[in-house]
């Protein structure tokens, strides 16, 4: 079985912490390839990749695309929508198509929660999970786990807060996972009907977390706030009174931000909500890393794709 | 009658309604049990040599879905009831949720005579409470019980106004007719699929929480105490509801419940892809979210589990039915958000029961009890659910300690939906008896 999973990235925990330190190491590889003049290197010629979104996305696809690009993949896009009245049929039929056409590797995003581990149970080709549901979203967290190493040259001991939305953010899931993996404290801050509440019991399966619902003392002594984005809905389903009292409560301004350790960085996985989760002043001032994290996210995508594809031969990188 | 009598030697007999639990012969003829005792002998009889087994009075489900008619790509009366022979069941009762729904004097009629036709077992039938389930006007519910309905429910959906669960549980008791509630607040339990909880959490999914039960249990419970009707909770999952079903039993309010086999043995951890406790947990891998797991009401936690236990061992509880819910194959090979909810059980309950006197934690005599007398009580017969001489020959005889692997090819059932598939059981039924004829036998179902 444990193989089995690893053939697979469903979510950040299949990877044990030298894995991930090793893929951290392999993007900063990427990243020079990235920054290269001609930006090209034949690693994945003859390998199809194909994307199959369920739900909109364009920075995670387009993320995908230009990596297997480089990396000179061919990139086939589906993007389609999840139809209740197929109840799934279209996504076992959808899945076993694109392994007959040889498709080397499929990247899924899909609105439901496991939906990726039922498509790698049903296939051969190794499945990237690029965000189900609320569950997980493994390659984001990757790259903000090497964006924040690359910025403070560690992760161990790091203080990290996380402040909304927890309970439907895939991007929070993994990157618990993740940061903990690596040995962050991480605090979760937000209302505590967006929390979950195995949280606030102290129930829940994760390691090294800390919740606390008052923003100003929880960026104290932070490294890294991670705002995520708080989406319209969650209003009309009882969890918000309205955006504006959320903004007053957990915007992350300059005022919340002169709370924190003078060297704190600010990572938002995008889309923003700017003036609601983050002030536009925060979004674009100088702690940001969020532009940083857009282009870490492609040296991230490249490094997982030549580790999924071209484990076995060597490193074949130069120009 | 013109049935071959049958001599069963030197099985242990046990029969809670008369405290017995002896080596002891049983003759059966003309379809009754005629004789019990030690040495009997018959010429002509076809005899089974029950040593080393155990020979208990047949089980009766008062919980199950047989899907017909309407959803027989799911399930037929006869898939059904042969599964349910193999389970050791003699006597099931038929969920309404059919399509058209059992609400109607046709629809019941359909449901009795194809079951007379072409079912292994006997089949009793609960009508809906509410016109097409929809909870919003009652049934002919008189009409129905003259038929030979034995309890009412909306089953799968909760009979959701107040106001009409009232009228129903005062109206039934014209017939003296139970009202079998499926407690679920739906405002809580929407977009749910699993217990809500660490698990939930973890996975990203909607959880479905405890109070969504109880909350209902506790309002059924007022209106029958309120009317007077017999209330009846079908497949408590929760300490809480357990909790308000003891408090109301012991102020004399006229209420009974169930307990499912995957409700006393299984926790929501084996949504993880391992039964194992929560604590111990690390990674995911494929065998998380299987959608066979995903029930209502949800698989829970180990205190549920325990409370559970507790309740069948302090009578509480007062049987176990399977809500043995069959599905399609592609009803449940798609994400967890779209698979439909239900465990295809009919043919493991008895194993699954049998793992907790395994494991010391239930007599042998209470399980039977459970499976049984309790459930023959409940239908207000003594005809079956017991051993005595005179009685009908229900029987249901298995070998408490075969050891044998759950493989959902072999069921009978058309739901292949069990997330105990691979799964290692002790305990297994090895004849059984309906009216004085064998209709299973050692993996084989004979009409």
């Amino acid at each position: 079985m444990t193989s089995e999973v690893k053939k697979h990235l469903l979510d950040i925990d299949c990877y044990s912490k030298e894995e991930i330190l090793q893929i951290l190491n392999n993007s900063k590889i990427m990243m020079e390839i990235l920054n290269r003049r001609v930006k090209k290197v034949p690693t994945l010629r003859g390998k199809t990749i194909v994307t199959l979104f369920y739900e909109p996305s364009t920075r995670t696809r387009i993320s995908f695309e230009q990596a297997g690009k480089i990396l000179n993949a061919d990139v086939i896009n589906i993007a389609t929508k999840e139809s209740s009245s197929n109840k799934g049929e279209s996504l076992l039929n959808t899945v076993l198509t694109i392994q007959s056409i040889k498709a080397d590797i499929i990247i899924i995003r899909h609105p439901h929660a496991g939906a990726p581990y039922f498509l790698a149970k049903n296939s051969e080709v190794p499945i990237i999970n690029a965000g189900d549901g609320s569950h997980a979203h493994p390659t984001q967290s990757l790259l903000d786990l090497y964006t924040i190493h690359n910025n403070s040259g560690q992760i161990d001991n790091l203080n990290i807060v996380m402040v909304g939305d927890i309970l439907y953010s895939r991007v929070a899931r993994s990157n618990i996972l993740g940061l903990s993996t690596l040995g962050a404290n991480i605090t979760l801050c937000g209302p505590n009907t967006l929390i979950p509440q195995d949280f606030l019991h102290k129930q829940h399966l994760y390691k090294n977390i800390t919740f606390e619902h008052s923003l100003k003392k929880a960026v104290k002594n932070a490294d890294i706030i991670m705002p995520l984005r708080i989406q319209l809905e969650r209003q009309s389903s009882g969890h918000l009174p309205n955006l504006q009292e959320y903004s007053k409560q957990w915007c992350i301004t300059n005022d919340i931000v002169s709370l924190a350790k003078p060297s704190v960085k600010i990572l938002h996985p995008g889309p923003m909500n700017e003036g609601i989760e983050i002030s536009s002043e925060v979004a674009h001032g100088s702690k940001s890393l969020i532009q940083e994290q857009v282009t870490n996210g492609v040296a991230v995508r490249m490094a997982i794709l030549y580790s999924m594809l071209n484990a076995e031969s060597k490193m074949e990188l130069e120009r | 009658m013109n049935i071959k009598p049958i001599l069963i030697k030197n099985g242990r007999l046990i029969d809670p309604t008369q405290n017995l639990d002896s080596n002891k012969d049983i003759l059966i003829e003309n379809g009754l049990i005629s004789k019990i005792g030690n040495n009997l002998i018959h010429s002509t009889a076809h005899k089974i040599n029950a040593k080393g087994l155990i020979v208990s009075p047949g089980f009766i489900d008062l919980h199950c879905h047989l899907r017909d008619p309407g959803y027989e790509s799911s399930e037929t009366i006869k898939t059904g009831t042969a599964a349910a022979a193999a389970g050791g069941y003699t006597t099931i009762c038929a969920m309404p949720n059919t399509n058209p729904p059992m609400d109607s004097k046709i629809a019941i009629k359909y449901v009795q005579e194809e079951s007379k036709k072409n079912g292994y077992v006997n089949v009793l039938t609960i009508g809906a409470i509410t016109k097409n389930r929809d909870g919003k006007e009652l049934t002919p519910m008189v009409e129905l019980a003259e038929l030979g309905v034995v309890g009412f429910s909306d089953d799968g959906n909760p009979v959701y106004d107040a106001n009409i669960m009232r009228q129903a549980l005062n109206y039934s008791t014209i017939t003296n007719t139970p009202i079998i509630n499926h407690c679920e607040v739906l405002e809580l339990s929407k977009g749910g699929l699993i217990n809500e909880g660490p698990i939930s959490t973890r996975l990203g999914v909607k959880g479905i929480p405890w109070a969504a039960e109880s909350i209902m249990a506790y309002r059924d419970i007022q209106l029958s105490k309120l009317t007077g009707g017999k209330l009846h909770i079908a497949h408590v999952s929760t300490k809480a509801t357990l909790d308000i079903i003891k408090d109301a039993k012991e102020s004399g309010i006229n209420v009974t419940c169930e307990v499912t086999p995957h409700h006393i043995t299984l926790t929501e951890n084996i949504l993880l892809g391992k039964d194992k406790s929560g604590s111990e947990f690390t990674s995911l891998n494929l065998n998380s979210y299987d959608t066979n797991a995903k029930v209502k009401p949800p698989l829970r936690n180990i205190t549920d589990v325990e409370a559970m236990i507790n309740g069948i061992k302090n009578g509480v509880i007062d049987f176990i039915a399977t809500d043995h819910a069959p599905h399609k194959f592609l009803s449940k090979n798609t994400t967890l958000e779209n698979a439909e909810f239900g465990i295809s059980n009919i043919e493991t309950a008895l194993s699954s029961a049998l793992s907790l006197f395994h494991n010391s934690q239930i007599s042998l005599d209470l399980i039977i009890e459970k499976l049984s007398s309790s459930p023959a009580k409940f239908l207000n017969t003594s005809d079956i659910g017991n051993l005595k001489k005179g009685s009908k020959a229900d029987i249901t005889i298995f070998d408490p300690n075969k050891i044998w692997t759950v493989n959902y090819n072999e069921f009978y059932s058309k739901g292949k939906n069990t997330p105990i598939n691979g799964y290692k059981m002790k305990g297994k039924v090895i004849f059984t008896i309906v009216s004085g004829k064998i209709k299973f036998e050692n993996s084989k179902i004979y009409d």
